[in-house]
């Protein structure tokens, strides 16, 4: 168990290693000098020498590659272009923005998308269960910008049920949750649709086991069945699930953050990008990436000490 | 073919995705005979208009009509998903095979590799390439195309890894068959099934990727029509008009549904035991 456990953590670190590499590698081997990409065309040759000596892009590359890795293990990740402020601190600035809307949605998803998934696995091939099964299906191919789009289209231009623009007053609860509702929804409605079926149909194949069979024969009532017994197991799949999603999650929050004009992750990359910014945009790249490799790496741990059989596969 | 259009008609969803793809390629195709404008020709006086006989989808703020502009949007969503995905599917294939067949070392190199590119979220790398050489439609499907290889390539290896034991391959080797004549005769045939399904269910990801980035202003460059870069100019127009949003995520939306359900029919057709892992 414990030798599983440094494996995976390991395996974790190396990924985590090899992709900064990789990015370092992008930044250096595209065409076109990244001094030069960072100052625009219209950049002098001076301006060009003097961001290249500051950057210390003059040294060799492999010097380069190690300081870089070096930066990053004391937790710099250089410094913002145009407020001179380090990168760290702006990326953490923002993240949490982004991890509240990341985690409210999933939470609501869970709320609606569990119970929904448990209705069609008892109701199995019902009528209602193959509407259900239609819909999820459609709310999970439906792109969640344009769920986002819709929904600040119909309640917040035009019901105005909604504010438009932002993540409230700092401080005020009511008003941040308020600007939460409408980004939330629109990445939580696919995996609402997901959850429900991939409950459903874990929930099935547990509502064929044995012990469900002797809860049955002494006589308890369908709903301890299901909500006591039946979903503890079947939950487990969608463990794994949201920890691999959480990659789907970040993409999916940098399109509702651009459309709610949220601060956040998402917003900062999109903002540096247009304004060049570009050290930003690749310490947000890394931290994200971080994050996912964190996520996968807990939910594939927190399943091996569920499941012993996971273990035996790394 | 006729058996599986067949099977294909009996299963009503699937049904449906035959019909909305079938509708998508055509319209997109013919674009051009079906246009009734040219979709980047610029007409002011008949800016912001809603749907009407002239304009079916009404026009963009550039008096652009909306239903010339998505049925050009649509060459350019499937061109990108043909290629991303050819490219990917091929380049996964080849890794695949190599780390399934080859040494240990190799395989975990591979395996290694595979790993760090789904590490990073594909908008997040998406965004570090246009940030790099600029925005263009082949910046968005160098991206999609790497992204999606480990998808084919992991397939592609336990297919290999399980091949590899079997008796009939063992003899072959035995015979001194050639490396190369084991894995086109014998590996590739049997995991072409499985690649294929996977391909035809990862065409409705594509499509939605290239539209989300160029919806960011980061994929397709204007004046070319895109579904996204039309959803694009909906966002800015939001408070005027709501029909360009309307006209660019209907195709989008009908696009992703049918391959979703035309995918997911196909699956169960060519190998229902495939639908346990995808």
């Amino acid at each position: 168990m414990l030798l599983y456990f440094i494996k995976r953590i390991f395996l974790g670190i190396l990924i985590i290693s090899v992709a900064v590499t990789l990015m370092f590698c992008m930044i250096h081997l595209v065409p076109g000098d990244p001094a030069r990409i960072m100052l625009g065309p219209r950049a002098t040759p001076e301006m060009i020498a003097d961001i290249s000596m500051r950057m210390g892009l003059d040294q060799p590359l492999v010097i380069q590659l190690m300081k870089f890795l070096g930066n990053i293990l004391k937790g710099d990740l250089g410094i913002d272009v145009i407020s001179s402020r380090p990168v760290t601190a702006i990326v953490f600035g923002q993240l949490p923005y982004t991890l509240w809307l990341i985690f409210t949605a999933i939470f609501g998803a869970m709320l609606i998308g569990i119970p929904l998934g448990c209705y069609s696995a008892l109701h199995r091939n019902t009528l209602a269960d193959r509407v259900t099964g239609v819909i999820s299906v459609a709310c999970i191919t439906a792109p969640s910008f344009v769920v986002a789009l819709y929904s600040l289209l119909i309640f917040a231009v035009t019901l105005k049920w909604f504010p438009a623009i932002g993540a409230g007053v700092k401080g005020d609860f009511f008003d941040q949750a308020t600007h939460l509702v409408l980004p939330a929804f629109a990445i939580g409605i696919s995996w609402v649709g997901y959850l429900s079926r991939l409950v459903r149909a874990s929930m099935l194949e547990v509502l064929g086991e044995n012990h469900i069979r002797t809860a049955r024969a002494y006589g308890l009532t369908e709903f301890t069945i299901v909500y006591r017994y039946a979903l503890k197991i079947a939950i487990l799949p969608t463990v794994t699930v949201i920890g691999v999603g959480m990659g789907f999650l970040i993409s999916a929050a940098v399109f509702t953050e651009v459309v709610f004009a949220r601060p956040g992750l998402g917003k900062l990359i999109i903002d540096s990008i247009t304004t060049r910014n570009y050290p930003v945009v690749m310490g947000s790249v890394l931290i994200s990436t971080g994050l996912f490799v964190i996520s996968t790496t807990i939910s594939d741990l927190v399943n091996a000490s569920l499941d012993p059989r996971i273990r035996a596969n790394l | 073919m006729k058996v599986a259009i067949k099977r294909i008609s009996s299963d009503p969803l699937g049904l449906l995705g035959l019909c909305l793809v079938t509708l998508i390629v055509v319209s997109a195709l013919g674009a051009t005979i079906f246009a009734p404008y040219d979709p980047i020709q610029l007409n002011i006086m008949d800016r912001l208009q809603g749907p009407s006989a002239n304009h079916l989808l009404g026009t963009d703020q550039l008096g652009r009509d909306l239903f010339s502009r998505v049925l050009f949007g649509g060459q350019v969503a499937l061109k990108v998903a043909f290629l991303t995905i050819g490219s990917a599917l091929i380049i996964g294939v080849v890794l695949g095979m190599i780390a399934g067949y080859g040494p240990t070392w190799l395989d975990n190199s591979i395996m290694i590799l595979f790993d760090t590119i789904r590490s990073v979220p594909t908008i997040m790398l998406a965004l570090a390439a246009v940030a790099m050489v600029g925005p263009s439609i082949t910046t968005v499907i160098f991206v999609i195309a790497v992204s999606s290889i480990p998808n084919y390539g992991r397939v592609v290896r336990t297919q290999t890894l399980t091949i590899k034991s079997k008796d009939f391959v063992k003899a072959e080797m035995l015979m001194g068959a050639s490396l190369l004549r084991i894995l086109s005769i014998h590996v590739l045939p049997n995991i072409l099934g499985p690649i294929l399904i996977l391909a035809s269910m990862d065409i409705p990801t594509v499509i939605a990727l290239e539209a989300g980035l160029s919806f960011l202003g980061m994929g397709v460059k204007p004046p070319t029509p895109s579904w996204g870069s039309i959803l694009n100019d909906g966002f800015s127009l939001i408070r005027n008009t709501p029909w360009p949003i309307i006209a660019g995520s209907i195709p989008l939306v009908l696009a992703t549904l049918g391959f979703t359900f035309l995918g997911e029919s196909l699956r169960d057709l060519l190998d229902p035991k495939l639908r346990k892992f995808l």
